[in-house]
């Protein structure tokens, strides 16, 4: 398992698979855009509005866990030093960034029609401002920090004390009277949701998620040639 | 593992530790002050009536949404024990109906009267096709998973 993490081993799998990893992003995504636009019902309360659920739902996910594996990966960095992972959370960060940005802007316009308002200031909603927030620090520390070995350790700290910001997001919506909904795929209980609707969920999640793995195996090699490049200087 | 390892891993373990315990005092005091909106009975057991905006939720009452003249309505909003009437004057969200969630945001009055600014629509968690729902509903056990 350790032997796998390896920049080479990453670099290797861009090189042999990316193409098929686009191959398979592009037939999900058109394949569920079909189903969640087209063939996936409307709400019983909310209409056609519900659709924006299949881009608000995956991109808020992919934000969540992109910024938990980056916590990890800030872990490992701080205390066993192995430079891949560092490589790892610096390539994923601007992919979950964008992930949060799209949550916060679909939920917006979700949230007109049906709350009546754009933005509101409870628990769910700043939370996710917050972990909006955290990926600005991180990537900025990254761009004005020119020392790598410096640079390393603020953003690994900056990813750990986001982390904490995590559970706030999820639970949220249990622990204070927000105006966001509870969560409605729970892993305990069963959901809440209609399998017509769930299907397209998922299959958009799955799309979002390769797309995520394309842009990282890119941005991990460029990283790694950078890190190769400033380190001959 | 070597020992700048272990001292490090230690260095982490100790400060997480502090850090966790500080954040549960956040969290405590948080909790007090950030309601983002009340309901009736929490309002009911207030020491003093609240003077400034206000936020109360809880479901809009079936068959007490009042039209008035214009955009005037009167709705009450209970959570099942303790209920609030609320004067409104302005456009109300889509998913504003009897027997659905609500956030209304304004004044008090007195201590069952608030005069709505703004209303905002909760929706649950559940999400069905129309005819999925209608079925439910014929056959009674919407009452039995949705409770209302």
């Amino acid at each position: 398992m350790i032997k796998f993490f390896k920049v080479k081993s990453f670099k290797d799998f861009h090189d042999h698979y990316l193409f098929w990893v686009k191959i398979f992003f592009l037939s999900l995504v058109i394949f569920g855009l079909i189903i969640s636009l087209f063939i996936s019902p409307a709400d019983y309360l909310q209409g056609d509005t519900v659709r924006i659920m299949y881009v608000h739902v995956p991109s808020s996910w992919l934000a969540l866990q992109i910024f938990a594996v980056m916590g990890v990966c800030g872990f490992i960095t701080l205390i066993f030093k192995t430079r891949v992972f560092t490589l790892i959370a610096k390539s994923i960060a601007p992919i979950g960034f964008t992930f949060a940005l799209i949550s916060l802007f679909t939920g917006s316009i979700w949230g007109q029609p049906t709350w009546g308002t754009f933005w509101t200031w409870d628990a769910r909603l700043t939370s996710m401002l917050v972990l909006v927030i955290f990926y600005i620090v991180y990537i900025i520390l990254w761009k004005i920090i020119s020392k790598h070995s410096l640079a390393e350790k603020l953003t690994s700290i900056t990813s750990l004390i986001g982390l904490a910001n995590l559970p706030i997001i999820k639970f949220s919506v249990d622990w204070w009277h927000t105006l966001h909904q509870p969560a409605t795929i729970k892993l305990t209980e069963s959901s809440t949701i209609h399998p017509s609707m769930l299907t397209p969920l998922i299959i958009m999640f799955l799309a979002f998620l390769s797309f995520s793995i394309i842009i990282f195996l890119i941005r991990f090699k460029l990283e790694s040639l950078n890190l190769k490049i400033n380190s001959n200087k | 593992m070597n020992n700048k390892v272990k001292n490090r891993l230690y260095i982490f373990l100790v400060t997480s530790i502090t850090v966790l315990i500080l954040g549960r005092f956040v969290y405590v005091s948080l909790k007090k002050n950030t309601v983002y909106f009340f309901s009736p009975t929490e309002l009911r057991y207030q020491t003093e009536i609240p003077n400034g905006l206000i936020r109360i939720g809880g479901m809009v009452k079936k068959d007490s949404l009042i039209k008035r003249k214009g955009n005037q309505y009167s709705f009450i909003i209970t959570d099942f024990k303790n209920e609030i009437l609320v004067n409104y004057n302005g456009i109300k969200p889509n998913l504003f109906t009897e027997g659905q969630g609500a956030v209304v945001e304004g004044k008090l009055n007195t201590r069952t009267n608030l005069v709505a600014s703004k209303i905002l629509a909760k929706h649950d968690e559940n999400y069905m096709p129309k005819e999925v729902a209608d079925a439910l509903k014929k056959s009674g056990d919407w009452k039995k998973k949705y409770g209302k």
